[in-house]
């Protein structure tokens, strides 16, 4: 789903410290990782991985199915619009604390193209045994066929951590991240999951804020056919105020954990109540 | 969020029509008023009207005395550090308008109500039409004419198009979350009034907007202390402080603590960090926070479990008296980390079931 084995992963920022790393660790996930892009750098090797001065180089020299920007802030939306423009299929914005009218700009520029967006502000995608386009750390995942989806970058970490320990291995893990406005949304990814031939089970980690969590279990309630374990961070956190994603804040009594877990419950998802209980309940979540 | 004052003077600026008025931090500073005026609490907060900060004066005397109220009082959990003395507009009727983000679409949204009195809980409920605004069209004549009539203003259709381009002109070159008119009056003689201004700029985009004087956020010391850090601290009415790195992982933290009878006393995200030093500090504000105990949660990734161990080592070296510390590590450099603490006689857990229930059982529970 959305990263294959022969899917052609190139890196926007690759010469930059967070890039370089992740570079070396998309490549030891087994990831296809054929080209960098940093303007000015074009020529140099990282990790043996060619640099170029713009994503169309890249593109026409090693092909490009797939980008992941790691380009700061002020620089992460053009970057991200340069690879749409290029051709790129689909763009994996980790950068945090991208401005909300650039996410917006290339979010629609990406409908306009149809491509796809993951991001801003989010781990990106792994699919173990296949490949990896992000920053989640590579030890804690097995191969398996839980389909995991998330709004968190460690508290994913912490989940997939406790599957595979408990022996459930994972067919995708997808970061959609934490901001106001992101590319893929939870009922995008529910989709996914659902048509996906290696997924059996799906794990929904959501969290205070907005109503994308109700709108996954409008969409559960319809058309998934595979059991859906939920979680929902933020039962105790106080209303109107920021808990450090930008996304994470209950506006006008809108958005409360508590109109969610409900929302998840009455669409018959199994909803955990700690985070160390998740792994039980995929275990024993049958086909509904 | 910009306070009331700013968001009119750029709208003054942009062409809107507001009442005439004076930012004034004194009682004595008061202007000699010909007739009724507003006398409104300037802090970065809604619901102001509910929280008694707006009050309606029939003159000078009444002013003054509405003035020195609320100069020093809370209000909304805000100290009022300044007030808003304005011309009361004679009211034919109270509409509303906004623009903002319509997070499920990921597309800006017009918002508007032809009737007025507008309790915000309410805001996007049925008496609301809606528009979605494409960010590569903008305002259009057809949103125009359509606002024109959901507002009821017929006739009006040129001054309700200069006021929504102005309020997206606002709404875009300043990269707003949200530009609000509550209420938007159509005033006696005729003319659309902005009697209220909302702008909520959005914190990343900042950096393009260097020259906005935005109010000081609210909060006390440690809170101060921890955002000039980039450090995110949230006090909250508990005696276990968490400390975790990312937001969902520190708000599960909390949860699982509340389901176990503790109660959080404090939120606080470490974030991605490779800096003993940054941990120390964090520790040291959790620290002088109060807090009975302060319960540590990391999952190793960016920020690795040994970084986290130094740092609260580093912490517990240079404190005369500290809370007690239950840690929990997992991820990266687990095992380092584990060694590094159980030298100094910290025992680092690796479930958080486990961590949680000894915070709880040393916190001074339900």
């Amino acid at each position: 789903m959305i990263i294959e084995r022969d899917t052609r992963v190139i890196v926007q920022g690759i010469t930059g410290h967070q890039g370089r790393y992740h570079t070396r660790a998309m490549i030891d996930f087994g990831t296809r990782v054929v080209a960098g892009v940093t303007p000015g750098k074009g020529g140099e090797l990282v990790d043996g991985v060619p640099v170029y001065d713009s994503v169309r180089e890249a593109a026409d020299e090693q092909g490009a199915d797939m980008s992941v920007v790691f380009v700061p802030p002020r620089g992460a939306a053009d970057s991200a619009l340069e690879a749409l423009d290029a051709g790129v299929r689909t763009v994996v914005i980790v950068t945090e604390h991208v401005p909300v009218h650039d996410a917006m700009d290339v979010i629609q520029y990406a409908r306009l193209k149809r491509a796809r967006v993951i991001g801003p502000n989010c781990p990106g995608i792994a699919s173990p045994g296949r490949g990896k386009a992000g920053i989640m750390p590579n030890p804690i995942f097995t191969e398996g066929a839980v389909g995991v989806v998330s709004r968190s970058g460690t508290l994913t970490y912490e989940v997939v951590s406790s599957l595979s320990r408990a022996g459930l291995g994972q067919s995708t893990c997808l970061g959609i991240g934490g901001d106001p406005v992101v590319g893929t949304s939870f009922v995008d990814a529910l989709r996914m999951f659902e048509d996906d031939g290696r997924t059996e089970k799906v794990v929904l980690i959501g969290e205070i804020g907005g109503t994308a969590e109700e709108e996954a279990a409008e969409f559960i309630r319809q058309k998934m056919t595979k059991p859906v374990v939920a979680y929902i961070a933020g039962l105790t956190a106080p209303p109107g105020r920021k808990m450090g994603h930008a996304g994470a804040l209950v506006h006008r009594g809108r958005g409360t954990t508590r109109s969610k877990i409900e929302a998840l419950e009455a669409a018959g998802a199994s909803v955990a109540t700690d985070p160390w209980s998740i792994a039980a309940l995929v275990a024993r979540a049958g086909r509904r | 969020m910009l306070l009331e004052d700013q968001g009119k003077r750029l709208f003054r600026a942009h062409g809107i029509r507001v009442p005439e008025g004076r930012t004034i931090a004194t009682a004595e500073q008061v202007p000699e008023a010909a007739g009724p005026v507003m006398v409104k609490a300037l802090i970065p907060a809604g619901g102001r009207g509910k929280g008694g900060g707006v009050r309606r004066a029939s003159g000078t005397a009444e002013a003054r005395a509405a003035a020195s109220a609320l100069l020093g009082a809370r209000v909304s959990g805000h100290t009022v550090r300044s007030v808003l003395v304005e011309e009361a507009v004679t009211v034919s009727r109270e509409m509303y308008l906004s623009v903002s983000i319509d997070r499920s679409l990921g597309l800006p949204i017009i918002i508007a109500s032809g009737s007025g009195g507008v309790d915000i809980e309410l805001v996007g409920g049925p008496a609301f039409h809606r528009w979605t605004v494409h960010p590569f069209l903008g305002i259009r004549e057809f949103h125009v004419r359509e606002l024109t009539a959901a507002l009821k203003l017929e006739g009006r259709e040129s001054a309700v198009g200069d006021l929504l381009r102005s309020l997206w002109a606002v709404f875009t070159s300043l990269d707003c979350e949200l530009v609000e008119v509550n209420p938007l009056i159509l005033a006696a003689d005729g003319e659309l009034v902005a009697a209220d201004a909302k702008v909520v700029i959005n914190d990343d985009s900042l950096f393009r907007h260097p020259d906005l004087e935005l109010p000081e956020p609210d909060g006390d010391g440690i809170e101060a202390a921890a955002r000039s850090e980039g450090i995110v601290f949230v006090p909250l009415d508990g005696d276990i402080g968490v400390i975790a790195n990312g937001a969902g992982l520190t708000m599960a933290t909390m949860d699982a603590l509340s389901a176990h009878g503790g109660r959080t006393g404090a939120f606080m995200d470490l974030g991605g960090t490779d800096d003993p030093a940054r941990v120390r500090r964090a520790f040291e504000l959790m620290a002088a926070s109060g807090q009975k105990v302060v319960l540590i949660n990391i999952f190793g990734a960016m920020t690795k479990c040994d970084t986290v161990a130094q740092g609260l080592l580093d912490a517990l070296g240079g404190l005369d008296r500290s809370p007690a510390t239950v840690v929990r590590l997992r991820g990266a450099n687990e095992e380092r980390a584990r060694e590094m603490l159980l030298a100094k006689g910290i025992v680092a857990f690796p479930e958080l079931e486990d961590a949680v229930r000894e915070a709880v059982d040393r916190g001074a529970g339900k």
